[in-house]
């Protein structure tokens, strides 16, 4: 792997990268080796990063980095098609030959790889991605470490008989058609010293391997929730009404658009500031209708409730939303 | 090449008045080389905003003033927020989350709302106050200490100790030197106020030496954080209320939009911390290379950021940039910064000024100076020790 350039962190400034590679990994999962159009080096990685893939002017979606670090002319990523999906992993699978450019920005690391002796990995479907380069990690690092790799059958979990080849019996593959669900208690059933866990998947793996770590030393247990709001946004994008009560004006939220977004064209005045869901300043009452909170920062409670929503991200579950706004 | 600029945007001609230099930093290039301080600067909005969001490239964990913590110790141990990074970050800005959340400042509003009537009453009976001492640094001095649950006596040590460590993010000049000089008793009380045994049974202290009786921290580590709200929470809302009063005294057109709109009092502070951002520049450091719109800057670097001038860019705000306008859609300023850094106090800091801006607007029909304002110079804040006011009862 020869190629030089200084080591630079990019920010603010995109890289256009190519897809210098694409082929099927399992069913329904493409994998996308992207370089530089002149070869030339990428920034540095370490396992648990991800990267921003930029598909559209406001589309714009993570994949964890899974290939090798070591490798800094080319990253690797792996994209599972959803089904119904009208944003990032149909734009991956359907416009992104070999040879196509693609906006880039990252890599970041919000699913940092910490020092251990032991490791506990455990990845459901396309959470694959992240845990894989970080069996990578472990390896080197010479810890003792397992992972254990659920998915609804064989054929759709890629990369398994990869790591099946490269590590053997610390490898346990666990398609669900063959095995049930993946056997967590015994996995995590007593805290071990020394020992972090490592969770990427679907939310109830998460959920549930949480739950199971409950009693484990606080810190053992890093999850990446890996790309919910992406699917669950996707399934629930529809377009909505929103009543404003206090205005007397009804405006339409358009799939893709965001309540503040739409309120703001229609000249109503609405405060806001991180505009992701984590400051809590469009909050804003919500005086009928059904919400889908996608925020951060109310609790099981007040999102029962639904007297309240924060309106930059979360939307309607229902057909009309009255806001007192 | 990088451009260059030849000033030092402490010394007291720019902190008196930062907007000229600002508009020249802006308009010399995305990134800026000040060899007097030895660092780079940045000043339009979208590189800021790119910056602050992107703790990996521009860390905090080095300080987020002129001095590199790699290379000399901080003069007090560092904050696990402001001064800090995730992983380790993380942890402490959940716990914070949960101390300042959505809940909290439900139960908060009445009282706050009580406070702000009792004391708008007041200066409305007066006719003439100074809207900084009689106004800015009274109203956060009672609300604010109540809700951390801090003990009565001694809370005067609060705006010393606030103006230290925001002078201490400078350079070592005259500011910082007075600061320090002064520092020990503050420091003092400070550290004292922090015990478990010196805050109230309810408030915002209390709920953090309770995240430290669930393990989610250490309890040598509660008391700093609850430093980081005295640290952070008091002299921001105090020069955040007086720039609106400022901005508000000086356009006449604004306070009769507000009077008929007493409801309109947070867009009001909103564009306020835009026009006139209380905490105006932060520094970060560059860990590894880091390219900015096609120029390096070097590892090990500090790199100041300048709020105040990325709330004023043109390319973002438009012509208008520089006008003060209540009506203006303010949202996504970077008065608080941006990101995981991103003022954890916030919601406390609107609630005040909304509250004490609605009491006034609610009880007085004009707003004029009653004679010159006198700046307060901070190495980071911007603001008025004074700003005479005279107000027409509605
Ligand atoms: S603007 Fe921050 S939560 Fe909506």
């Amino acid at each position: 792997m020869s190629c030089s350039s200084k080591e630079t962190h990019t920010v603010v400034v995109e890289l256009d990268l190519v897809v210098h590679r694409r082929r099927v990994v399992a069913e329904g999962v493409v994998e996308l080796t992207l370089r530089r159009q002149d070869g030339a080096a990428l920034p540095s990685w370490e396992a648990g990063a991800h990267i921003d893939l930029v598909l559209g002017p406001d589309l714009v979606r993570q994949y964890s980095l899974c290939g090798d670090p070591a490798d800094r002319c080319s990253w690797r990523i792996a994209v599972l098609r959803e089904h119904g999906s009208r944003g990032g992993s149909a734009a991956v699978h359907g416009e992104l030959a070999e040879g196509s450019q693609v906006g880039v920005r990252g890599p970041r690391n919000h699913f940092r790889f910490e020092p251990s002796r032991r490791y506990v990995l455990i990845a459901g479907g396309i959470g694959i991605t992240p845990i894989m380069a970080m069996a990578a990690a472990a390896d080197d690092r010479g810890a003792d470490w397992s992972l254990t790799y659920g998915g609804r059958t064989r054929a759709s979990m890629a990369y398994a008989s990869d790591l099946r080849d490269r590590y053997g019996a610390r490898v346990d593959l666990r398609p669900q058609d063959e095995f049930g669900l993946l056997d967590l208690d015994s996995l995590l059933g007593e805290p071990a010293g020394d020992t972090l866990v490592y969770c990427c998947g679907p939310e109830p793996l998460l959920e549930a391997v949480e739950k199971r770590c409950a009693g484990w030393p606080r810190g053992a247990l890093h999850v990446e929730r890996f790309s919910p709001k992406e699917f669950d946004a996707q399934a629930s994008d529809h377009p909505f009404e929103v009543v404003l009560a206090r205005s007397g004006r009804t405006v339409m939220v358009s799939s893709g658009q965001s309540i503040l977004s739409a309120v703001r064209e229609a000249g109503v005045q609405v405060l806001s500031s991180c505009e992701e869901g984590t400051c809590g300043t469009c909050e804003t009452t919500v005086l009928a209708g059904e919400v889908d909170h996608r925020d951060s920062l109310l609790s099981e409670e007040e999102r029962a409730a639904g007297e309240t929503m924060m309106v930059c991200v979360s939307r309607a579950a229902c057909a009309k939303l009255t806001l007192d706004l | 090449m990088m451009p260059t600029l030849d000033d030092d945007p402490f010394d007291d001609a720019i902190l008196t008045d930062p907007y000229e230099f600002q508009t020249r930093l802006r308009e010399a290039g995305p990134v800026v080389h000040l060899p007097k301080l030895g660092v780079y600067a940045m000043g339009r909005y979208d590189e800021v905003r790119a910056a602050l969001t992107d703790w990996e490239s521009f860390v905090s964990s080095r300080g987020v003033g002129l001095s590199d913590f790699a290379k000399k110790k901080p003069w007090r141990p560092p904050s696990l927020l402001l001064e800090n990074d995730p992983p380790s970050h993380t942890g402490f800005r959940a716990v914070m989350n949960d101390v300042i959340s959505p809940r909290t400042m439900r139960t908060l509003r009445a009282q706050f709302a009580k406070d702000a009537d009792e004391l708008a009453e007041e200066l409305v009976r007066r006719r003439r106050f100074d809207a900084v001492t009689d106004l800015a640094e009274v109203y956060p001095l009672k609300v604010f200490p109540d809700a951390v649950g801090l003990r009565p006596d001694g809370r005067e040590n609060l705006l010393p100790y606030g103006a230290l460590a925001f002078n201490a993010f400078g350079p070592d000049n005259a500011h910082a030197r007075r600061a320090f000089a002064a520092a020990e008793p503050v420091l003092e009380w400070i550290a004292e106020s922090c015990r478990r045994e010196a805050l109230s049974g309810t408030g915002f202290g209390a709920s953090i030496w309770a995240a430290a009786d669930r393990g989610e921290i250490t309890p040598e580590q509660a008391p700093v954080l609850v430093r980081s709200l005295l640290t952070a929470g008091v002299d921001t809302t105090v020069y955040g209320i007086g720039n609106t009063m400022y901005a508000i005294g000086t356009h006449a057109d604004q306070w009769a939009d507000l009077r008929d709109n007493p409801g309109r009092a947070k867009f009001a502070f909103d564009e306020a911390l835009r026009f006139e951002s209380p905490v105006q520049t932060f520094f970060r450091t560059a860990p590894a290379d880091v390219e900015i719109a096609g120029t390096i800057v070097p590892a090990g670097s500090k790199v100041l950021l300048f709020l105040g001038s990325a709330n004023r860019d043109w390319r973002r705000w438009g012509e208008d940039a520089g006008t003060f306008r209540i009506d203006r859609d303010a949202g996504g300023h970077v008065a608080f910064g941006m990101g995981v850094h991103q003022c954890v106090g916030q919601p406390v800091a609107r609630l005040e000024a909304e509250m004490v801006l609605s009491a006034l607007a609610r009880r007085v029909a004009r707003v004029e100076l009653d004679g010159d304002p006198v700046p307060k110079l901070n190495n980071s804040l911007k603001g008025w020790a004074s700003i005479p006011v005279r107000v027409t009862p509605a």
